[in-house]
């Protein structure tokens, strides 16, 4: 019997040795290699961003971090307290630090300090053999241009949040830096490399003993943006401290040549570790710098919505081109009083389209909407793209709204009332545009009804195109009177003409709140109107379109926005004149000078439209009013 | 006649198992050590083992009835003995275990030295009822007998060494015609007391607080993962990354590393296991089977119940160190301190396996002597 028990005996010890080296062989393998290997990151350092001319406008510097390796807790534990002095730290910290990591794989190390000083480097150094636990990686950081130069398309990077692993399908972990806002994010896959591994053995006490083969790190790839540096200087200096926004794109190609929202913030601030509390100070700042106002800004357009009214009127002759209409001021529809924006001052006396576009005549606007109705001014609007993304390439743009009878009917549960398409056919009410949209409009309807796809990509594959066909003569007439309005006798941004140059435009003066409720709260600088001004040239099949808003300015478009507009549009002949005479050389010495767009029309949507190229350079007939 | 055995007699099967598995012991303590500052221990394990072996043919010389006649000096001198490492003892590791001995210059862990003791004065005491059933009252007495001492060694503290005392007591009384009755009472008060210890209420007043957290440790070793836990984890990590092929002698990272705690003692098997393999512990195990079933023979073909007796305590001691040290190797059972016989580095657990082979030696050498 005691042979039987001896057998069993040995029989049991067996099955628990098979159970562990047969059946759960595969497991404990991985934890004995986890046990041997140390995996230290090498982090791959992310691609440049370059301007359209080559020159870097995103670049990297290095920099060292600090990792805790976290395996063997009774090691921690011992060096924590030297570890908190060596690196001044606090031991609180470091600890908090610890407790937020706990759900991490232990194998993983963690970032005790993101940007290492010089005595920090020194302190490793000088105790790498007594104390395993920690280590010092080199590190890229992200170096921005200074003074949220170009920040809001460019974007930040940040540590990624638990979604963006979740989405990433693995090739993010905790702690991995990614693009959080603005092209950084948008193109992340393209910039950001593949993090490589140096792998050591490590004794029980943490000692490397041995190495191990090194996988190596991919850096990611630059990305070349359309974006002209010089171009956005002008644009950044231009707008100057005052919130607002400038777009500047090449309607041929749907090349975004600028792209400025102020007020900025400083990327830069968030390149290594953002507090908790700079973090919440930025996002509930009620100037918003956060927010990137060239495409995120959903405000009233104001009378460059004329444009949109004008167009449906001639498409749809309702009324007929030759309608006039007087305008003493003011005038009443419905049984409500509408003032038009000279009320008080003088009036526009008789008016046809052509002045009334020049002059931005209210009155003459509020009779065409009055004939041509909500439907027919919803369906040009939203045809021109106003309530719908422009489908730039950067995530969180806005769509703005084009008010129709079903959007009442749908949010309000209402049949829409006949005096509000009196506010919507000269862009209040409703309403609501980003700048970036206008800009895509008003150079479309330049190049007679063709859409390009605004992107900031240089050599961007599938550039998309709307095209709605607009009819010869309505373009013709309509880009007549955005010439006129910087050029002729009246117009509302005369003061921005430029010798040689046509530039052609809409300004626009939109009411944050109506005038009532401006009586009521008295003039304060948060409701005062925001000035607009979309200007382009030369003045048909254009090449460059400049969209502008000025937040708070409390003066007419033509007089705030349109000076930026100009600014920006005559530093883009200004350099293209230097270049076609050979004057002009890139700062980039790789690269030759690159051909802004090309001296031929890209474009030419219809026949009777010809490339006006020379016309921007020499013009006879511009100056003249 | 009667003290001239001849050498044809011994169980050489035995002693060739024996060396196998000293062997087996000597390459993985080599394989545990070498490279670290404990390099060379295997030549003093070697040492430990030809003195074993020296004093195994020495001891077999010896009629067991004269050892026999001499139990009680012998318990005698081992309660004192126990009594004076609670006075003069060393203390390593937390324990009193240790008393110097001038001759060997050596440190002696005196309660290896106990357990032999006991077996030869169970063995008399068994073989003395003469009754075909224990009755209750030499049932007390053998429980007194080995109470004394067990007490002692749990004071130094060594809860393992005072474990070991327990089946020796099963299988002699068991073997010296235990009721049925009995053993249900003293089963049921076993797994009360094996209820108790794993009972964190009434543990708290029977076990010291390094012996609670092992037990704390064993139950959940996911709250402890610096201490006891650890040790078992790592130890369950060497076995089980072993496979069934072993990663080769030398080449355990677990061993290398120094991941296993005390690898070349008390966690042999798991540096084994982790270099061999599977098959590595197919053939351990086996020859330690081998051992056990040899030994059972051996006390099957005793001349009288003396010998049965000595050479059945001999055997449940060993076979228990070999269950309790493999189940704590593969994480079965707590951390209780107990090493594998014969391979295990250690001189006086060594010495203790060699004369208790001695003692059953001296039983098989006369096993046709009248």
């Amino acid at each position: 019997m005691a042979s039987y028990i001896i057998v069993g005996m040995i029989g049991v010890l067996l099955l628990g040795f098979w159970k562990l080296q047969v059946i759960d062989a595969d497991k404990y393998t991985s934890m004995a290699e986890r046990n041997r290997v140390r995996e230290i990151p090498v982090i791959a350092p992310r691609g440049r961003m370059l301007d359209r001319d080559g020159r870097v406008l995103v670049d990297n510097r290095p920099a060292f971090s600090i990792l805790l390796l976290r395996e063997n807790p009774v090691l921690v534990e011992k060096y924590l307290p030297g570890i908190a002095e060596g690196l001044s730290l606090s031991i609180e910290d470091l600890r908090e630090q610890l407790t937020n990591t706990k759900s991490l794989p232990k194998f993983q190390p963690i970032i005790i300090k993101p940007e290492a000083s010089v005595a920090d480097i020194a302190f490793i150094e000088s105790h790498h053999s007594d104390i395993p636990v920690l280590e010092m990686i080199s590190v890229s950081r992200r170096r921005y241009l200074p003074n949220g130069f170009l920040a809001h398309a460019v974007g930040y990077v940040g540590e990624v949040s638990e979604q963006q692993i979740e989405a990433s399908n693995g090739k993010l972990r905790m702690g991995d830096f990614a693009g959080k806002f603005g092209l950084e994010r948008q193109y992340n896959d393209i910039l950001m490399g593949t993090d490589g591994k140096r792998r050591v053995i490590v004794n029980s006490i943490g000692k490397e003993v041995g190495p191990l083969p090194t996988q190596e790190s991919i850096p990611g790839k630059q990305i070349q943006l359309t974006i002209d540096y010089d171009l956005q200087q002008m644009a950044e200096q231009s707008l100057g401290p005052r919130p607002g926004a400038v777009v500047a794109l090449n309607p041929r190609t749907g090349e975004v040549l600028a792209m400025a929202s102020h007020p900025s913030m400083d990327p830069n601030d968030f390149a290594v570790r953002i507090s908790a509390e700079e973090w919440k100070n930025l996002n509930e700042d009620r100037q918003k710098p956060m927010l990137n106002r060239a495409i995120q800004a959903q405000l009233a357009p104001g009378s460059v919505f004329k444009i949109v009214t004008a167009t449906a009127m001639l498409e749809d002759k309702v009324p007929p081109e030759s309608f006039t209409t007087f305008c003493p001021g003011y005038a009443t529809f419905y049984g409500r009083q509408f003032k038009c924006w000279v009320y008080g001052k003088s009036s526009h006396g008789v008016v046809g389209l052509h002045k009334a576009i020049l002059e931005s005549c209210d009155i003459f606007f509020y009779n065409v909407g009055m004939r041509l109705g909500i439907d027919r001014l919803s369906y040009y609007g939203s045809k021109l793209g106003i309530g719908h993304k422009t489908g730039i390439d950067l995530p969180s743009e806005e769509q703005g709204l084009m008010p129709s009878a079903e959007w009442v009917e749908r949010v309000f549960h209402r049949k829409w009332y006949a005096g509000e398409t009196i506010s919507v056919s000269t862009g209040q009410g409703a309403v609501t545009t980003t700048p970036l949209q206008l800009a895509r409009m008003i150079g479309g309807i330049a190049m007679g009804g063709v859409f390009k796809q605004p992107h900031l990509l240089k050599d961007a594959p599938n550039v998309g195109e709307e095209r709605f066909a607009l009819s010869e003569p309505t373009v013709e007439k309509i880009t007549d009177a955005m010439y006129g309005v910087v050029n002729e006798e009246g117009g509302t941004a005369r003061s921005i003409r430029l010798p040689g140059i046509e530039v052609s435009g809409k300004s626009g003066t939109a009411q944050v709140i109506g005038y009532a409720t401006r009586d009521r709260v008295g003039k304060q600088k948060q409701f005062e109107d925001n000035a607009w001004f979309v200007g382009y040239a030369p003045r048909r099949n254009p090449e460059i379109v400049v969209s502008v808003l000025v937040q708070e300015s409390g003066k007419h478009g033509g007089e705030a926005a349109g000076p930026v507009v100009r600014d920006v549009i005559k530093a883009y002949y200004d350099k293209k004149n230097k270049k076609t005479q050979g004057q002009y050389t890139t700062e980039n010495k790789s690269d030759a000078p690159k051909k802004v767009p090309a001296p031929v029309a890209a474009i030419a949507p219809r026949a009777a439209l010809k490339p006006e190229s020379n016309s921007a350079r020499v013009s006879s007939e511009g100056e003249q009013e | 006649m009667k003290d001239a055995p001849g050498t044809r007699d011994y169980d050489w099967w035995l002693l060739a198992i024996l060396a196998t598995i000293c062997a087996l012991g000597v390459l993985e303590i080599y394989s545990a050590t070498k490279g670290s500052s404990l390099a060379g221990m295997h030549m003093k394990q070697v040492r430990w083992l030809l003195i074993g072996f020296v004093l195994m043919f020495a001891l077999s010389r010896l009629d067991y009835h004269l050892i026999l006649d001499q139990a009680p000096i012998l318990y005698l001198i081992g309660l004192a003995s126990l009594a004076a490492v609670l006075l003069v003892g060393h203390t390593h590791f937390g324990a009193k275990r240790w008393i110097s001995v001038p001759v060997l210059g050596e440190l002696v862990q005196v309660s290896e030295l106990v357990k032999l003791i006991i077996i030869i004065v169970l063995a008399r005491f068994f073989a003395e009822v003469r009754t075909d059933e224990l009755d209750l009252r030499d049932l007390i007495k053998a429980g007194i007998l080995v109470g004394i001492p067990l007490v002692l060694i749990l004071k130094q503290p060594d809860l393992g060494t005072a474990l070991v005392l327990m089946p020796m007591l099963a299988v002699g009384a068991f073997l010296a015609g235990l009721k049925w009755q009995h053993a249900a009472v003293f089963s049921l008060a076993g797994v009360l007391l094996v209820g108790a210890v794993f009972y964190p209420p009434v543990s708290r007043h029977l076990l010291k607080p390094y012996q609670r957290d092992r037990i704390t440790s064993f139950l959940h070793p996911e709250e402890d993962a610096k201490g006891s836990g650890y040790q078992l984890l790592q130890s369950k990590i060497a076995v089980g990354s072993g496979g069934f092929w072993g990663k080769g002698f030398g080449n355990g990272s677990q061993n290398q590393l120094g991941y296993i705690p005390v690898r070349y003692s008390d966690f042999i098997m798991s540096a084994w296991a982790e270099e061999q393999g599977f098959k590595g512990v197919l053939l351990a195990l086996g020859l330690y089977m081998a051992l056990l079933l040899r030994l059972v023979q051996n006390a099957q073909r005793a001349k009288d119940r003396a010998g049965m007796f000595l050479v059945m305590g001999v055997a449940a001691a060993l076979g228990f160190h070999v269950l309790v040290n493999v189940a704590m190797v593969i994480g079965a059972m707590p951390v209780t301190g107990i090493p594998l016989p014969l391979m295990s580095y250690g001189g006086s657990a060594t010495l203790f396996v060699f004369l208790a082979i001695g003692l059953v030696m001296n039983v098989r050498l006369r096993r046709f002597v009248n």
